[in-house]
Parts: structure tokens; C-alpha cells; sequence
């Protein structure tokens, strides 16, 4: 029954599809329908050809969860990490040497085109398969039953897949709505609320039929998460279609109204996709690890619910010295200032998880990973709070200290946890007993590591010696410095950031080709002493 | 009154209240003395369900 229904359904999106690339009015949104034609048109005969075919979902021969669905997460987590870096990469260079623009590319090889390509594709694509595959595989092992409406997991997954493809093609053919790490326009937006309902769903549903009578942290965190972006994602693209037929749209909201909602909307992506979502992972991931439980439970309520009740005011710090009225911005930076206590609070957490167990600093990678993470979740969650000070942000605003800042935050915490997870999660769910090269865990932690700090450091450098050009004034009380001016200074530190970022990226290479030889199966050559000594001695 | 002072004297007063109760009272929650044995046996559930056949903390 529900498949006669669905192909319903297929055959009319596919048919409505049809007919949106005949009578689209602009170039995106006619390769977009012909994109959902295409998809539905092939779902339509899958699903035709399965139809009274019964495959129930079988629960996964390992470990008896639905851990499919894991595994296709972390090769894509893997995938788009590796694609959003590149692009990073190359954007990074393009600012460096701006021939690399592209005249004959124009205007898709535009740095304004690939830049939201690029924080997209790491936010949303690369972060965002991350926090989907280990919730899933999280809220199972916690609640201790498999996911609740299994087939609906496959939904979210590939469905995500989609709203990715949808923005970054979207992007490079110049469709965007202006909005900070929200470009992609009201059709996408709707098909992501679509998702994330769906998402919810399985989540919700999962710790509703949980077998353990407490609802571990993690899982708080992440229904947090999953919650907090579904509020922010529909108010903050409230916008009304010019057309059916095309991919404009207008703002509901408009002037200092919108750039607060937009702000809101953006510090909050911040505080629940990148921090809540990921402290989830970090709450089971790091004391799974370990070997022990967390260093204070106690603590991790009060982490939680001080994070839940601070982060959402702390919007306005974006808005220092515009036309906010004076209260809002203020109530922002204090706000953010307080969040400190919480986040380190959060830190002190999982770095003493590690208490009795530091040796494991020297022997295993992965929990080095994860306590490189913590440091810079801390090291951010302080310059953050710093940087929204008024007096502070007169000074680092539209300056490269917050890339320096953001990209200390998402390399540091949000890429390494998730690089940690990565290796704790790939030889568990290909049923392998540890990763194929313990030597190649470390050199990616050290590509990784040293690319941040040579990134994070450069942009400390040039972002306040920008800072400072802007504003120095002559005896007469002229400016000494153009705008030209600061961008030929800041040359040397683009071109060492850039390098930070091909280290990064490097390094995520070596994990690719880490997790290919563990799931292949390989196992790792390893020549017997004896042989050694005697092949010496034959010498 | 007009709809967003009379909102913001609501939000400035009674709601700031009553979030500021809920969030000392999540904290006296968090270190009530009996419910010590809970707290750890919640830190211990990533140890267990490790594959569905294995025992849940209740049962």
C-alpha cells in the first residue's frame, strides 16, 4: 500500500518536475528541476520494480542496530570533508594570487561563488553528515534499541545528500537569497525542512522506545541540536517566492530587523550545529575512547542546560557599532562573555575524562585527536568571548582575525573530533580491529595540527595588523593607510595560510586512505623480527 | 500599551524569572545527594548495548 502511494507521488513530483524545466525562469532553477526529474524519475521505477517485493530491514549482523546507514555517513562525512578543504584550499590562493580567478571561467570560478561553496560544503556537508551518521549511531548504542523507522534514517540520509547537491550547484550558478551560511533559496530551504522533520522523527522516535530509563547527555545535546536549527533554519528564511517557476525570493523581513534574524539565525548555527551538536560527540565518543566514563555527570548537566540558556542571546555580538540599538548589542557581549564559564566548563569536562588515563596521550592517536579537539574548543570558546567585546571587536571586525577565529574553531574542534570519531567508528562498523596504519593517524594529526596553527596564526597576524592600518590617523587626523595598502601587506600571511590549509588538507587525504585499506580489509605488513636479524646478519 | 512593550515588560520580568528558577532548579537537580547513584549509572550507559543481544541498566 505505502508503495502504490509513494509512486504516486514520484510520478507527480517527476511530472511537475518536467514541467519546471520547460517553464523555469532562470538557468539554476531549470538545471534544479531537471536535477529532481531525473531523481524522482528513477526512484519511480526502483520503487516500481520493489513494489510487493517484502525486504524487511534487517537489523546489522555486527552489532543487531541499523548501522547501514552509519557506515554510508562517515564515507560521505569523509567524501565532502575532503572536497569542502579543497575548495578552501583554492579559494585561500585565489585571494593570494587573484589570477586564479579565472578569466575564462566567469563567473563561476568567481571567488564570491566558490566561497559559499566552500563554507557550505564544510559546515553542512562535511559537519553535518558528521553529526547525522554518529547521532544515529549514538541514540541506538544509549537508548539500547535500533533506530526508530529505520527506512525513514535513509530518508534523512540521502535526502540530506540532495539538499547539498541542491545548494552547491545552486551556488556556482549564482542562486543565492544574501544570507550568511543560508544562501541556498526557498525551494531548497523547503526540501531541508522536509529533512529535518524526517530527522527529528527517527531521533525523537528512537529515544522514545529506549530500553535504558535515563536519556544519556549525548543524546540531550544532540536532540538539542536537531531542534534549536530546525527554529532557526524556518524563521530565518522566511521568504515569499517571486515565482513557482523560479528561484527568487523575498525577505519577509527587512533592514536591521533582517540583520538581526540573520545574525540570530547565524551565531546560533554556530552554538547548536558546530557546538552543541558536536559536544553530543564528544560526550560519547570520548569517554568511549578513554576507556572510562565522563569525568563528572553532574557537571554535564549544568554544562548543558548553562549552554542552552546562553548561546541564544549571544546573536547581536555581529552587530557591534550598526544601526542595532545600543542595548541589543550590549545584552549580545555580555551574554557572550558569560557563555565562557559554560564552554570551558565543558572542556575541564572532557579533557578530565582523561584523569588516571593521561598514558594514553603517548600510545593511542585517536585520543589525541580528541584532546587537541578539546584544546581548541577551549582555546575559541575564550578568543570568541574576547573578540565580542565591544572595545575588541572595534578593532577585529571585517578583518581576517575572525577567519583566524572560525577557522580555529571548525579545523581545531569541529574537524578534529570529527577526524577521531572517524577512526573510532570505521574499523567498529566494517567489523575491523583497529584502523589499517597507527602511523598514519599520526601523520595526520600532525598535518592537522600544524596546518591550523600555521593558518590560525597567520590570520591572528594579519587580521590585527589590518585592524590597525584601518584606523591609524596622521597628525592631522587623515587616514594613512588605503584599503590597497592593507591588502598588499597582507600578502606573505595569505600565501603561509594557504599552506596551513594544503597541510589540512593533506592530512585528510591520509585518512581517506587510511579508512579505504581498513575497510578494504587489508592487513598491515608486518615483517617477524627473526627475519630481520637474520637478513642482517646475511648481510 | 503597545504590543511589543507590554511583551518586552513580560520577557523583562516574569519570563526572565521563571527561566532563571528553571535553570537553578536543573542545578540543584544536577547535585541532589540521592540522586548520586542515578548520575553514575547514567555515566556508565556508553558501556553498555554495545550490540542489542547485551543487557540495558534497568533490566
Amino acid at each position: 500500500m505505502g508503495n502504490y502511494v509513494k509512486l504516486i507521488l514520484l510520478g507527480m513530483v517527476a511530472i511537475v518536475a518536467a514541467i519546471a524545466v520547460n517553464w523555469g525562469r532562470d538557468l539554476a532553477y531549470q538545471v534544479h528541476a531537471a536535477l529532481i526529474m531525473v531523481i524522482a524519475a528513477g526512484m519511480f521505477i526502483y520503487v516500481l520494480r520493489n513494489t510487493d517485493e517484502p525486504k524487511p530491514l534487517a537489523p546489522d549482523p555486527l552489532s543487531g542496530y541499523d548501522d547501514g546507514v552509519v557506515r554510508y555517513g562517515v564515507i560521505a562525512t569523509a567524501f565532502w570533508g575532503v572536497a569542502g578543504f579543497l575548495v578552501g584550499v583554492f579559494i585561500a590562493f585565489q585571494l593570494a594570487f587573484p589570477a586564479l580567478n579565472f578569466d575564462w571561467g566567469q563567473p563561476f570560478t568567481n571567488f564570491g561563488r566558490l566561497r559559499p561553496l566552500h563554507t557550505s560544503a564544510v559546515i553542512f556537508a562535511f559537519g553535518g553528515n558528521a553529526l547525522i551518521a554518529t547521532s544515529f549511531y549514538i541514540v541506538q548504542r544509549t537508548s539500547g534499541v535500533r533506530l526508530f523507522a529505520g527506512r525513514l534514517a535513509w530518508f534523512v540520509f540521502w535526502g540530506y545528500q540532495l539538499f547539498i547537491v541542491l545548494a552547491a550547484t545552486g551556488y556556482l550558478l549564482g542562486v543565492t537569497q544574501s544570507k550568511e551560511y543560508a544562501e541556498p533559496e526557498w525551494y531548497v530551504d523547503l526540501w531541508l525542512t522536509i529533512v529535518w522533520v524526517a530527522y527529528l522523527i527517527v531521533f525523537l522516535g528512537t529515544i522514545f522506545t529506549r530500553k535504558e530509563k535515563h536519556i544519556y547527555v549525548a543524546n540531550w545535546f544532540l536532540l538539542s541540536f536537531i531542534i534549536t536549527v530546525a527554529m532557526l533554519h524556518i524563521v530565518n528564511n522566511l521568504a515569499i517566492p517571486v515565482s513557482f517557476w523560479g528561484s527568487r525570493s523575498v525577505q519577509v523581513f527587512s533592514g536591521v530587523q533582517d540583520a538581526m534574524t540573520q545574525w540570530w539565525y547565524g551565531h546560533n548555527a554556530v552554538g547548536f550545529f558546530l557546538t552543541a551538536g558536536f559536544l553530543g560527540m564528544m560526550y560519547y565518543f570520548v569517554p568511549k575512547q578513554a576507556g572510562r566514563p565522563v569525568y563528572s555527570y553532574r557537571l554535564s548537566i549544568i554544562h548543558f542546560w548553562a549552554l542552552i540558556f546562553l548561546y541564544i542571546w549571544a546573536g547581536p555580538h555581529h552587530l557591534h557599532y550598526t544601526a542595532l540599538p545600543d542595548w541589543a548589542s550590549t545584552l549580545g557581549m555580555v551574554f557572550s562573555v558569560i557563555l565562557w564559564m559554560p564552554s570551558w566548563g565543558g572542556m575541564i569536562n572532557g579533557l578530565m575524562t582523561l584523569n588516571g588515563a593521561w598514558d594514553k596521550l603517548r600510545t593511542d592517536p585517536i585520543i589525541r585527536m580528541f584532546v587537541v579537539s578539546l584544546a581548541f574548543y577551549g582555546m575559541s570558546t575564550f578568543e570568541g568571548p574576547m573578540m565580542s567585546i565591544k572595545a575588541v571587536n572595534s578593532l577585529s571586525h571585517y578583518t581576517d582575525w575572525t577567519i583566524g577565529h572560525v577557522h580555529s574553531g571548525a579545523l581545531g574542534w569541529n574537524g578534529m573530533i570529527t577526524f577521531a570519531c572517524i577512526y573510532f567508528l570505521t574499523p567498529k562498523l566494517w567489523g575491523r580491529d583497529k584502523m589499517y596504519s597507527m602511523p598514519a593517524i599520526n601523520w595526520h594529526f600532525w598535518l592537522a595540527t600544524l596546518g591550523i596553527v600555521l593558518y590560525a596564526s597567520s590570520m591572528w597576524v594579519t587580521g590585527i595588523m589590518e585592524g590597525l592600518m584601518w584606523r591609524e590617523v596622521d597628525d592631522q587626523g587623515f587616514l594613512v593607510n588605503s584599503f590597497a595598502d592593507t591588502v598588499s601587506a597582507k600578502f606573505p600571511m595569505y600565501i603561509v595560510r594557504g599552506l596551513g590549509g594544503l597541510l589540512f588538507l593533506s592530512g585528510a587525504l591520509v585518512m581517506c586512505w587510511n579508512m579505504w585499506m581498513t575497510i578494504r580489509g587489508a592487513k598491515p605488513y608486518t615483517q617477524p623480527v627473526s627475519e630481520i636479524t637474520t637478513a642482517v646478519k646475511g648481510v | 500599551m503597545d504590543t511589543y512593550s507590554l511583551l518586552r515588560q513580560i520577557a523583562d520580568s516574569w519570563v526572565l524569572l521563571a527561566m532563571f528558577t528553571f535553570f537553578i532548579g536543573c542545578a540543584v537537580w544536577a547535585f541532589w545527594p540521592s540522586l548520586k547513584g542515578a548520575r553514575d549509572d547514567a555515566a556508565g550507559i556508553p558501556f553498555r548495548n554495545e550490540t542489542t543481544a547485551q543487557e540495558t541498566g534497568d533490566e
